[in-house]
């Protein structure tokens, strides 16, 4: 009932948004409180869940289509549980922003924004194929608008880009799902059993490299993530993209161990290229958000990496930066949204010397900023070890790339620091730009603290992740040291 | 005395339910003015909830076929399901017709749109080679008149010309196969062809083939589908509702009939002709949509790959494809009609054909109707919370089943290839603004039309309520299917 009520309360409130003729700034207030409670039902859920016990909690199922095998069926898994965490908590800054900078057809806007949330939730807990593909791609048609309406000046371009992009991914899983439901006989995640189809793996796989996105499959993510309101690009990069994460962890890898081994090799090259393509992308990119933006590919890579690096440090390791990465590129786009705001342009040529007079401004961008470059210490240093030293009996060489991602995210962003806070007052930086307001801060800051919080606690997020005897990873197969809980290395 | 047949009347009613409201809007000439277009849209209104309630009963009674009228027709719950989506999506077309700007002829137009639907009904229970003519027949003829019932637009009167020479064509290829098969077989009855011991392999499958294609015409079929999109243009907009929707299914379930249950010893090639015919109308109507302009056109093609997902369904030649076929159909015939209705509401509102750059704004400025046409946009598309996901999921399964799996990927594709017109339509409603639009608009609120919205707003709940109640529509289906002989 609670899993299905975390779907619900957001779709609710969307429709409750758009049918209520209410003044701009209530329906605003309305969506942003929907999202609060979002948020507050999302603790309870957590706090229901029990760690120790793990697997599939907090479940409900209903029959859909009985003569297929299609059921409604939602729950949680430890690390269903923390995505779901990060996705609410962004989603309540990102309407807070909106709220803040006023979206103009309010209704439409914030109707959207909450069916997205709905959609996404229904993502990270969905243990039905069907259900799955549904909410997946239920997901596109907001953001088609989303992006397609409120977006920048070549806001057209980059919708049509981003649907064809994605929908082809998707129509490629809509065919591996049903080949995979009708030789299952049922859709649904937890009883069917595996399957060693490569084709029906690579139509989940290419699905899934779209929306991280993965080398080469990125083609949409510039344009999308410039010409989107901010917002909107820090909802795509910060909790989209991790429905692929969940997509690897609960489908592709558990139905498909044998498919998955034999293309672990090209996977794993592509990621490691991603990750260092990104990130070389992100040092040479002319603005802040082609940095933040090819920053976030760079990350997915390592990401994916952890994933299938087949071991439970590795899978702990990328849901752990998966939480990480999702707020600290969220707070990163805000905070791209805030410069944006003050400058006019987000070019770094433009930019520059905007930490004098301007304290808080100057503090959060270094905090986020040393967060995201992962200084020891910090939750995204937490989660790039775990993957680095998972990823390693793979291969010492893919551990030798992660750690050249590190440097790389190191170089970009404190280019990118300095680019805004140092160097000479740029052309663009007027001398009454003001510092961050409140009302901005109420945003970033609570972001930032929970990452500082996993900073001090990781295991908080890696060590329930994959919890207990049943998690849709103990499908035995040889090279897997099985994801049982690693004792006492708190 | 002579022996006269029993007649089951109930197996009948719908028919003549539909026959009586013609004659009773027929008969409205009699009225004073005024009245007549209120009695003849009520009387053709009431016919349809007659006949669609009236094949629910049926459907209700008919445990198992029976053949009626000495081999003439067949009842079973096939054509009683059948014929209650006609009954609805012709009740829908009344609604929708009822704002229509036209001074005079009300009382034959309704008529004859009851009449079309008797026919229909009458068609889809044929259950011999005659009776399966004359029931084409029956509802072409009087669909040739409404394609040209404008006669003020010199595009209605070109449809008119164009349905009835190349529809005429269709129905004698259709007749000419019906005699090759009589020729080889010496049966007209369904069951007794099958049954039968050919004299000429070679006659049979020219008159299958001839068949096919004969039928294919009504389905609008690639390479079959000539008259579509300019017959879909030139029609009054309800008229061009009522055929996407009521012909297509009449058509595809009286073939799916026909060749499950005279032809099942020549499945295997029937399932690969009707394969490729499918993929025929995936790839034409898909990659032709993309170069249309105008929205009814636009919609004419995508009817078009409709009917290759339709007969997708056709071609698995399975219980479970028949299944398909029928939840496809109910969520198309709503999707279809809704998305006319919209576009007539469009039509008018500014007295012009409805092309894209029309559209701007469209969206923001009639949200009723613009989030009714994305959602038919997204159903026809297959996105979720539609039903028409539901419907390519079933093709696609009862295709992949029947070892088809080359069919499902080109299902796939051309699914791809249609978000590209889908969201087109939605992009110029939402994404362009409405002071690009060169035409003007009257100004003021746009003419209200109350029944239009109803019919739209009916449709919008089929489209969406098919995505959540699956089950149900899907028991029916596959109760109705099983009355074929899979």
């Amino acid at each position: 009932m609670l899993t299905t009520a975390l779907i619900l309360l957001p779709i609710a409130a969307a429709l409750v948004v758009a049918v209520l003729p209410l003044p701009r700034e209530t329906t605003a207030g309305l969506a942003f409180l929907a999202a609060l409670m979002e948020v507050a039902l999302w603790i309870v859920a957590a706090a229901r869940y029990d760690y120790d016990a793990g697997g599939l909690q907090l479940d409900s199922s209903r029959e859909w289509v009985e003569s297929l095998g299609i059921s409604y069926s939602v729950g949680f898994y430890g690390f269903s549980v923390w995505l779901v965490g990060a996705s609410v908590v962004v989603f309540a800054a990102a309407i807070g922003y909106a709220l803040r900078v006023g979206r103009d057809r309010s209704r439409a806007y914030y109707a959207l924004m909450l069916f997205l949330l709905g959609a996404v939730v229904a993502t990270f807990v969905s243990q039905d194929l069907l259900l799955f593909y549904v909410s997946f791609e239920a997901m596109l048609i907001p953001l088609y608008v989303l992006v397609g309406v409120w977006g920048g000046e070549r806001r057209q371009a980059a919708t049509v880009t981003f649907v064809i992009y994605t929908m082809a991914g998707s129509l490629l899983m809509l065919a591996a799902v049903v080949a995979f439901g009708v030789t299952q006989g049922t859709f649904s995640l937890v009883e069917s059993g595996t399957s060693d189809n490569t084709w029906i793996f690579l139509g989940f796989a290419i699905a899934f490299a779209v929306k991280a996105p993965l080398f080469p499959f990125h083609g949409w993510l510039p344009l999308a993530y410039r010409e989107a309101p901010v917002e909107v690009a820090a909802v795509l990069s910060a909790v989209v993209s991790k429905t692929a994460v969940y997509g690897f962890l609960r489908i592709a890898l558990p139905k498909f161990p044998d498919p998955a081994d034999d293309l672990s090799g090209l996977i794993l090259v592509l990621a490691s290229a991603g990750l260092i393509y990104g990130s070389v992308l992100a040092f040479r990119s002319a603005d802040l958000r082609g940095v933040v933006a090819y920053s976030s590919m760079a990350q997915m890579g390592l990401i994916t990496m952890g994933i299938f690096a087949f071991d439970d440090l590795g899978a702990s390791g990328a849901v752990l930066q998966s939480v990480a990465h999702g707020l600290i590129s969220a707070g990163m786009f805000l905070l791209v949204g805030m410069v944006e705001r003050r400058c006019g342009t987000g070019e770094l040529d433009a930019l520059g010397g905007m930490a004098r007079g301007r304290p808080a401004l100057a503090t959060i961008v270094l905090i986020a900023g040393m967060i995201a470059l992962a200084v020891p210490g910090s939750a995204t240093f937490a989660g790039e070890f775990l993957i680095m030293a998972g990823v390693y009996a793979q291969g010492w060489g893919y551990s030798v790339v992660v750690a050249l991602g590190v440097v790389l995210a190191a170089m970009y962003t404190l280019r990118v620091i300095s680019a805004i806070l140092h160097v000479k007052p740029g052309r663009a930086v007027r001398e009454e730009a003001l510092d961050l307001r409140v009302g901005e801060l109420a945003l970033v800051v609570p972001m930032i603290l929970l990452l500082l919080g996993l900073s001090v606690w990781p295991a908080l997020v890696s060590e329930s992740s994959f919890s207990g005897e049943t998690t849709p990873l103990t499908a035995g197969r040889p090279g897997w040291t099985g994801y049982a809980p690693v004792e006492g290395n708190g | 005395m002579i022996d006269t047949p029993n007649v089951d009347w109930l197996a009948l009613s719908p028919s003549v339910a539909l026959l009586a409201a013609a004659g009773v809007a027929l008969l409205s000439v009699l009225l004073p003015e005024w009245m007549r277009k209120a009695v003849a849209a009520t009387a053709a209104f009431a016919g349809f909830a007659v006949a669609a309630g009236c094949a629910v009963v049926v459907f209700d009674h008919t445990p198992s076929p029976e053949v009626l009228l000495d081999g003439s027709m067949v009842r079973d719950q096939l054509t009683a399901m059948s014929q209650v989506i006609l009954g609805v999506t012709g009740a829908a077309v009344v609604f929708a017709s009822w704002g229509e700007r036209r001074r005079t002829n009300h009382a034959e137009y309704y008529a004859l749109l009851a009449t079309a639907g008797a026919g229909m009904a009458f068609f889809v229970s044929a259950d011999n080679l005659m009776t399966l003519f004359l029931g084409l027949e029956w509802f072409s003829l009087c669909l040739y008149i409404l394609v040209a019932f404008d006669n003020e637009r010199a595009t209605s009167l070109e449809a008119g010309l164009k349905y009835l020479i190349v529809g005429g064509f269709g129905s004698a290829v259709l007749l000419f196969g019906s005699a090759l098969v009589y020729g080889a077989t010496g049966q007209l009855s369904f069951q007794d062809i099958a049954s039968a011991n050919p004299t000429s392999e070679a006659f049979l499958f020219a008159g299958l083939a001839m068949l096919l294609a004969g039928l294919a015409f009504k389905v609008s079929a690639a390479p079959f589908h000539m008259w579509t999109p300019d017959v879909y243009e030139g029609s009054p907009t309800s008229i061009t509702a009522f055929m996407s929707a009521a012909t297509k299914t009449a058509a595809l379930v009286a073939m799916l009939r026909v060749l499950v249950t005279a032809f099942p010893e020549q499945s295997d090639v029937w399932t690969i002709a009707v394969a490729v015919l499918a993929a025929i109308s995936l790839a034409w109507g898909n990659l032709g949509a993309l170069a249309q302009h105008d929205l009814k056109r636009i919609l004419a093609y995508s009817s078009i790959s409709h009917a290759g997902f339709l007969l997708m369904a056709v071609s698995a030649n399975s219980e479970r494809g028949g299944e398909a076929l029928l939840y496809y159909l109910v969520v198309y015939s709503a999707m279809s009609v809704g998305a006319f209705a919209v576009v007539a509401a469009r039509e008018r509102e500014l007295q012009a054909p409805v092309t894209l750059e029309s559209l701007a704004g469209f969206g923001w400025e009639r949200p009723y109707h613009g989030v009714a046409l994305w959602t038919f946009m997204l159903g026809m598309a297959g996105f979720p919370l539609t039903g028409g996901l539901f419907g390519k999921l079933f093709v696609f399964s009862a295709a992949y089943d029947a070892g088809e799996w080359w069919l499902v990927l080109i299902g796939v594709a051309a699914t791809a290839v249609s978000l590209a017109y889908y969201l087109n339509v939605v992009r110029w409603m939402y994404m362009r603004s409405g002071t690009e639009l060169t035409l003007a608009v009257a100004g003021g609120s746009p003419p209200r039309d109350l029944a239009l919205g109803v019919a739209i707003g009916a449709a919008v709940v089929v489209t969406v309520g098919s995505f959540f109640v699956v089950q149900p529509i899907l028991d029916v289906a596959s109760d109705a299917a099983a009355s074929l002989p899979f």
